[in-house]
């Protein structure tokens, strides 16, 4: 069984839903690759403000 | 019979009969003044062509691979290198889900579960060779579970995306 911590899942998870995103939704490969990387970065940038956000609102 | 065009109501008549009925009028019998009407037959009955001829056959073939297999759609139409990303982006996913123990939706009682079934539906033969093979847990009782859970479903959702690419690169509305 794996074991994966909630940072490591989340950038698994930004990692291939970005490769998707940027295959399906642009034409070219330059493009593509600027915006996977675009979802990624808002992916994992999403989670690492909102875990202060949470982490502001706990304490 | 040659006949020259140079009015824009006779190239609008042309067009719509050209449209309903490409059949009944050939360029044998029109010819557009230069530069009035850029007019393409690229793809029409009357001057077929061998990009055409490739991609003859049931149109929606590559839907229905890339359902049933991640990226199958993509290298029907000879996409490797992004058939081979795919591929490996949502099998990757999906096997990552199993291994965290996530859930396989296998009944529909409530519409949470209906919804989690529809993105399981998703993942095409992976879904139901996990079921037969019996893959995943059947209640989540762990917190990476949980998360496999949703990898599983995600998996789903992002293969129906990529299957419906592989559509619309077969249907032409995509390069």
């Amino acid at each position: 069984m794996l074991h994966l911590d909630h940072f490591a899942a989340v950038v698994l998870f930004a990692l291939f839903a970005s490769v998707v995103f940027g295959i399906t939704q642009r034409d070219t490969p330059p493009r593509m690759f600027r915006y996977g990387l675009y979802c990624f970065v808002l992916f994992v940038g999403a989670v690492i403000v909102l875990s202060w956000v949470m982490h502001f609102i706990a304490h | 019979m040659r006949r020259r065009i140079t009015n824009p109501l006779t190239a609008i008549v042309v067009h719509c009969s050209l449209v309903s009925d490409p059949q009944s009028l050939t360029p044998d019998h029109w010819t557009l003044a230069p530069g009035f009407v850029r007019y393409s037959q690229e793809g029409m009955a009357t001057s077929p062509n061998k990009k055409n001829q490739a991609e003859s056959g049931f149109v929606y073939l590559p839907l229905i691979a890339g359902w049933l297999v991640p990226g199958a759609g993509h290298f029907l139409l000879r996409k490797w290198g992004r058939g081979a990303l795919l591929s490996l982006s949502i099998l990757a996913m999906f096997s990552i889900g199993i291994a965290m123990q996530g859930k396989i939706y296998a009944g529909a009682h409530d519409i949470l579960e209906i919804l989690g079934m529809a993105g399981d539906l998703g993942n095409g033969l992976l879904y139901f060779v996990s079921r037969a093979a019996g893959w995943g847990a059947d209640q989540v009782t762990i917190t990476t579970g949980d998360y496999g859970t949703r990898f599983i479903v995600v998996a789903g959702l992002l293969n129906v995306i990529a299957a419906v690419d592989a559509h619309n690169l077969r249907t032409g509305r995509k390069v």
